[in-house]
């Protein structure tokens, strides 16, 4: 049995929630801080980073969600939470939670009506894989501890570094569970692994 | 295989707007504010509600130059108003990058037989509704969002809570209902038979419901959000109030943690006047923007 977190301060939330309960997966609905502590996995949801990165700060959650990553605690991250945990944002001095070495350009594709959805190849999950683009960023540039899991014409839209994954489009607004099938087996695995050492 | 305008799009985009406060603002330096204190998108205008109500003829489209200048001056997303039925208007604000558009009755309405046919654009539209009947025609049309009409400009929030109560007790009884007691209901509420269908499946509407018209206090936001909205538009309370960044915070932290009431009452405290607000019986039907649309 595995505990994974939704973070819940605004965005598709439920669209997680629902891409999330499986059989031995246990998904809880964090507004609160206290709800991290006992955490196998977290998910940051779509929704708008800017709104989002200021209630983090209004209610504390930087420094916690910093040292969640810290302890080796798996994250996901989808469109403003990839952008969330980002080392980096394109024409910004500072990223936010800074947990995924990669460069981000936030609305990298334009306004609402360059939204999209395309069929992707994502390693090791799928290579049919409907992705939801909306308002997406891009990932420009990545270290060399980050996995390109895909991309979509040439450009970067997921990514994994050990136990953090993150990608530009919404895997939550399809009926179609792998990509967060992937993400509870990281957490599955990660959890395993700090059992037994 | 790219497609750019699909329902998952359009409405996605509505998804990701959820239990966040989307606030009207008339120039760069509100929607700076806005950005500030947490909104989620803004909404560009040439006045707000009430200044609509007040100042009488026929209310249109913004400048463009308004809608430019905001989007300019922030990074998240625009939306606008255009005439209920203004095909040309609707066209323009897609031709500038509006991110989503308000086919709303706070304008004028240059048809007052046809709304747009939303699904001929690739821009995502919200309607306003106040029952289920109103809602789903307007889905059916493919509005991508749907909000309460309420009754907008008036810093009362009596018609928001009329139209969201109805709504959710509507959307309760079809939830009910067997199958082939749907088209009856879809007769009597006026409700394309296919969207209640798709209703009954999903439990709940196949977009997302925000509050709107009337919306004045960090606690008329919480109520909305309790009362079951997805999130709250605030058109003049924000700008009209005494101090409206602090107002704007005040109503996107209540509007995040609606079930808090201690947060709220720190957050609701020393802010200062809210908006005048005007008592609906005192508005004459023809003053009711409630009752524009169909």
């Amino acid at each position: 049995m595995v505990k994974i977190g939704v973070l819940a301060l605004q965005g598709a939330v439920r669209e997680h929630v629902n891409s999330l309960i499986a059989p031995g997966v246990e998904v809880v609905v964090v507004k609160k801080i206290e709800q991290l502590n006992d955490l196998d996995g977290l998910v940051l949801p779509g929704g708008e980073s800017t709104t989002m990165r200021r209630l983090i700060d209004k209610y504390g959650f930087f420094e916690p969600l910093k040292a969640f990553a810290k302890a080796g605690k798996p994250m996901f991250g989808t469109c403003a939470g990839l952008i969330l945990m980002a080392k980096q944002l394109v024409g910004q001095k500072d990223g936010h939670l800074e947990v995924i070495d990669m460069e981000v350009e936030r609305n990298a594709f334009g306004r609402q009506r360059e939204s999209f959805e395309a069929e992707l190849m994502v390693k090791g999950i799928a290579d049919d894989i409907m992705a939801v683009f909306i308002r997406a960023p891009l990932i420009k540039a990545v270290g060399e501890d980050v996995e390109i899991l895909s991309k979509y014409k040439g450009e970067i839209v997921a990514v994994r570094q050990n136990q953090f994954l993150a990608c530009s489009f919404h895997p939550e607004l399809t009926a179609d569970a792998r990509f967060h099938q992937y993400f509870v087996d990281v957490v599955k695995e990660t959890k395993s692994k700090c059992l037994n050492v | 295989m790219v497609n750019t305008g699909t329902d998952r799009v359009k409405r996605g985009m509505a998804e990701m707007q959820k239990g966040g406060v989307i606030m009207d603002v008339i120039n760069a330096e509100q929607a700076k504010i806005a950005e500030e204190a947490g909104a989620v998108a803004v909404m560009a205008l040439e006045r707000v509600p009430s200044d609509i109500r007040a100042a009488g003829g026929v209310a249109r489209m913004a400048d463009p130059t308004i809608m430019e200048e905001v989007m300019g001056a922030v990074s998240i997303p625009v939306m606008a108003k255009c005439r209920i039925g203004h095909i040309v208007e609707a066209r323009i604000l897609e031709a500038m990058g509006v991110d989503y558009i308000d086919e709303s009755e706070v304008l004028t309405p240059a048809d007052e037989v046809y709304h747009l046919y939303k699904r001929d654009f690739t821009v995502p539209f919200v309607c306003g509704a106040r029952d289920i009947g109103e809602a789903a025609r307007r889905i059916g049309e493919g509005a991508s969002m749907i909000r309460t009409k309420g009754e907008p400009g008036t810093g009362n929030i009596v018609e928001a809570v009329r139209h969201m109560r109805m709504m959710q007790s509507q959307i309760r009884k079809i939830l009910g209902m067997s199958t082939d007691e749907l088209m009856t209901e879809a007769k009597n509420t006026g409700a394309p038979f296919e969207v209640l269908l798709q209703i009954k499946e999903a439990g709940k509407l196949p977009v997302v419901n925000f509050a709107a018209g009337g919306v004045a206090t960090p606690a008329d936001a919480a109520l909305m959000m309790q009362l079951g909205a997805d999130g709250v538009f605030v058109g003049s309370g924000i700008f009209k109030s005494d101090n409206p960044e602090k107002f704007a915070r005040a109503i996107v932290e209540a509007t995040t943690h609606f079930e808090d009431y201690e947060l709220i009452a720190n957050l609701s405290k020393g802010l200062g006047t809210a908006m005048k607000g005007i008592e609906i019986s005192s508005l004459d039907p023809s003053e009711r923007m409630q009752e524009r649309g169909w």
